[in-house]
């Protein structure tokens, strides 16, 4: 019992974090319609942006003390990445307005291919390493009610609460102020927003910026887990289930389906894993996202697909 | 003046109805085809064929299945790696388990395993649409990889799940010198071309494109969905096999799973996007594209380098070619959304005024 509490709680907290990475997805979806392959070369770029003016602001400046070089360096790559916002949208996006999804698609694979190219070309290729400073050890929860208590992982403990905060903090963004409200408008419809005045290329910008922020947060959190390489970028085809099981179109959605996948995933690698020789996490979040789309195939809480002739 | 149907008459179905109905376009075609089966084996070297000609033929194929599926049917896959991966494998258990097995027979037997998974991974296709489906057909890719690594049965009990093939022939001739491998890898393209192009325009191909234009349209006027968009899967992921076969078989001679990751998936989705969507010529033209550019690109890096003084080492270079290749990329699609197949076709219409525009 204690054994598969462990386990649930590794998952939900793995599943907090492809979450992160997920709602990188949907807030472009909604907002552009644009299913953005590059999610993970963000992150990727992101991260990389990050390790390296973290070494490389005490080389220019002289300054010391951790917080405030990671505080700086997070600045730092958060300007990179609305810079990359900017650059997408004006040199991609603003010309394929009206192209059709797959070919959106395809223009952020494309994306993907520079953005990898790219960050590995100024910010070099070997692994690098992001000391924010999470705590690294496991502590043991309930030990009175099970034998020896369940070993929990601190830095993960630390990496879902900043996940549920950036939830929290995005959702109330999309709620309360008037940019948020104005994103949402541009999501449900963008003629009519476009109609009562509000500039689709600016949002545009601030969406794809607030996808990158986002993208840094998940680079920093997996990047101080696993070191900042090139396979950071394939956290995204880890998140693609959790945005199809979600709903292409829902906040919400992402979480619970980031949840989902990441219990259901740790489960199966250790209580069925063993009867196929191992390794089955990967195809088995597809399968069980593909499961969930067969009964409800606009995602669990995606918009109805309505289909007219 | 030169290209122009005027005062070429039809006076029976039979011409109304063939492939090529201009005269010009049958003499060039027969013209390629005879440069192609005669004069590039004469004037071809070894590098040609190797790096560029048999890498091209084959993916041309894959393009071929999949712009069945993804341009005439609108079922958007991005497994086409496990289909390939599955045609080469199995063709190999053929090859290897059954004694005396004619190759050739082997790779269309691998072709019709590769059809099976693929009619079972369109399944799902019936009730998801659009993008939901093309991340649910990673399902097949992941699934296909991890089968074929962790499953000993399929590698021969290969340790690494890396296997080979030697010692091709067909009918007594050896395929092995890189010409007789051209040619071998260009006949199977120029068969399945001619039947595909066939089949687009036949009935079956009409309801593959009633289905992508509006399938709920096409549903009321009596198409049946499950019949097409299951035949679209089947014939795409039968040339999709035949085509991994060769890719593992003629190509590579010995691979692992990792011939055929999902980069490959990706790589043949580009071509047919790149080529141009629902157009037969246009996955040449893709194929040709990809296959080529990361090689010029490759070339061309460390030379003009050198004229500004730069050393690029090979990481390096790999970073910066994988950038101009995404940026190119974003470039085609925003100046030809349509593909390279629509220059081709104005270009034609160009052609046939010319040189009298107006």
């Amino acid at each position: 019992m204690a054994f598969f509490l462990e386990t649930t709680i590794g998952g939900l907290m793995s599943g907090m974090l492809y979450s992160l990475v997920a709602l990188g997805f949907v807030l472009i979806f909604k907002a552009s319609g644009v299913f953005n392959f590059a999610q993970g070369a963000m992150v990727l770029f992101a991260a990389l942006a990050m390790a390296r003016f973290a070494t490389w602001i005490p080389q220019w400046t002289g300054l010391s003390g951790k917080l405030l070089i990671n505080v700086l360096a997070f600045g730092v790559a958060m300007l990179v990445m609305v810079v990359v916002a900017w650059v997408i949208e004006r040199l991609v996006l603003s010309k394929l307005v009206n192209q059709e999804g797959i070919t959106l698609l395809m223009a952020t694979l494309g994306i993907t291919y520079f953005l990898d190219g790219f960050g590995q070309t100024i910010f070099g290729s070997d692994i690098y390493k992001i000391d924010v400073g999470l705590p690294k050890d496991p502590v043991f929860l309930l030990e009175k009610a099970f034998e020896g208590g369940i070993l929990v992982n601190q830095e993960d403990l630390a990496a879902a609460a900043i996940a549920a905060a950036l939830v929290a903090l995005l959702a109330a963004f999309f709620q309360y102020t008037s940019t948020g409200r104005a994103l949402r408008a541009v999501a449900d419809d963008h003629q009519a927003a476009q109609s009562i005045g509000i500039p689709l290329s600016r949002i545009w910008v601030i969406v794809w910026s607030v996808a990158g922020f986002v993208a840094l947060v998940a680079g920093v959190i997996w990047g101080s887990k696993l070191g900042v390489q090139f396979s950071l970028s394939l956290v995204a085809l880890k998140a693609l289930p959790v945005v199809i099981l979600g709903g292409l179109t829902s906040v919400p959605g992402a979480i619970i389906g980031g949840l989902i996948i990441g219990v259901g995933e740790k489960l199966s690698e250790v209580f069925i894993g063993p009867y196929f020789g191992g390794g089955i996490e990967i195809w088995f979040a597809y399968v069980l996202a593909l499961v969930f789309l067969l009964v409800r195939p606009q995602g669990l809480f995606g918009e109805k697909i309505i289909d007219r002739v | 003046m030169l290209y122009r149907e005027n005062g070429q008459f039809k006076t029976s179905y039979a011409s109304d109805q063939q492939i090529f109905p201009i005269l010009q376009d049958r003499v060039t075609i027969g013209l390629l085809l005879l440069i192609a089966f005669f004069l590039v084996p004469l004037v071809g070297t070894e590098y040609l064929f190797r790096a560029i000609l048999i890498p091209f033929l084959i993916l041309s194929l894959a393009a071929l299945g999949l712009n069945i599926l993804v341009g005439y049917c609108g079922q958007i896959s991005l497994g086409t790696g496990a289909f390939m991966a599955v045609g080469a494998y199995a063709a190999y258990n053929f090859q290897v388990r059954i004694d005396g097995m004619p190759v050739l027979l082997s790779m269309l037997l691998g072709g019709v395993c590769a059809t099976a998974v693929g009619v079972v991974f369109g399944i799902p296709s019936l009730r998801i649409k659009g993008l939901y489906l093309a991340v649910a057909t990673l399902a097949a890719q992941f699934f296909v990889d991890w089968a074929f690594l962790r499953i000993k049965w399929f590698t021969n009990d290969s340790a690494s799940g890396s296997v080979s093939v030697a010692n091709l022939s067909v009918l007594g001739l050896p395929i092995e010198s890189p010409m007789a491998k051209y040619l071998f890898c260009l006949s199977f393209l120029t068969v399945f071309s001619l039947l595909a192009k066939n089949l687009v325009r036949s009935h079956i191909g009409r309801e593959w494109m009633a289905i992508r234009d509006m399938d709920v349209a096409a549903a009321v006027i009596g198409i049946r969905p499950v019949h097409a968009k299951l035949t679209a899967f089947a014939v795409s992921s039968f040339i999709v096999g035949v085509s991994g076969a060769l890719w593992g078989f003629v190509y590579l001679g010995s691979w692992e799973p990792a011939a055929f990751s999902i980069d490959r998936s990706f790589q043949l989705l580009f071509m047919v996007i790149i080529g141009g969507l629902g157009s037969i010529m246009g996955s040449f033209f893709g194929a040709a594209f990809i296959v080529l550019m990361p090689i010029l690109l490759d070339q061309l890096l460390p030379a003009v380098g050198a004229l500004v003084g730069l050393q690029f080492d090979t990481a390096l270079v790999s970073h910066v070619v994988s950038m101009i290749f995404g940026a190119l990329i974003v470039f085609f699609l925003i100046v030809e959304p349509h593909g390279l197949a629509r220059l081709w076709s104005v270009g034609k219409e160009k052609m046939r005024l010319w040189p009298f525009p107006h």
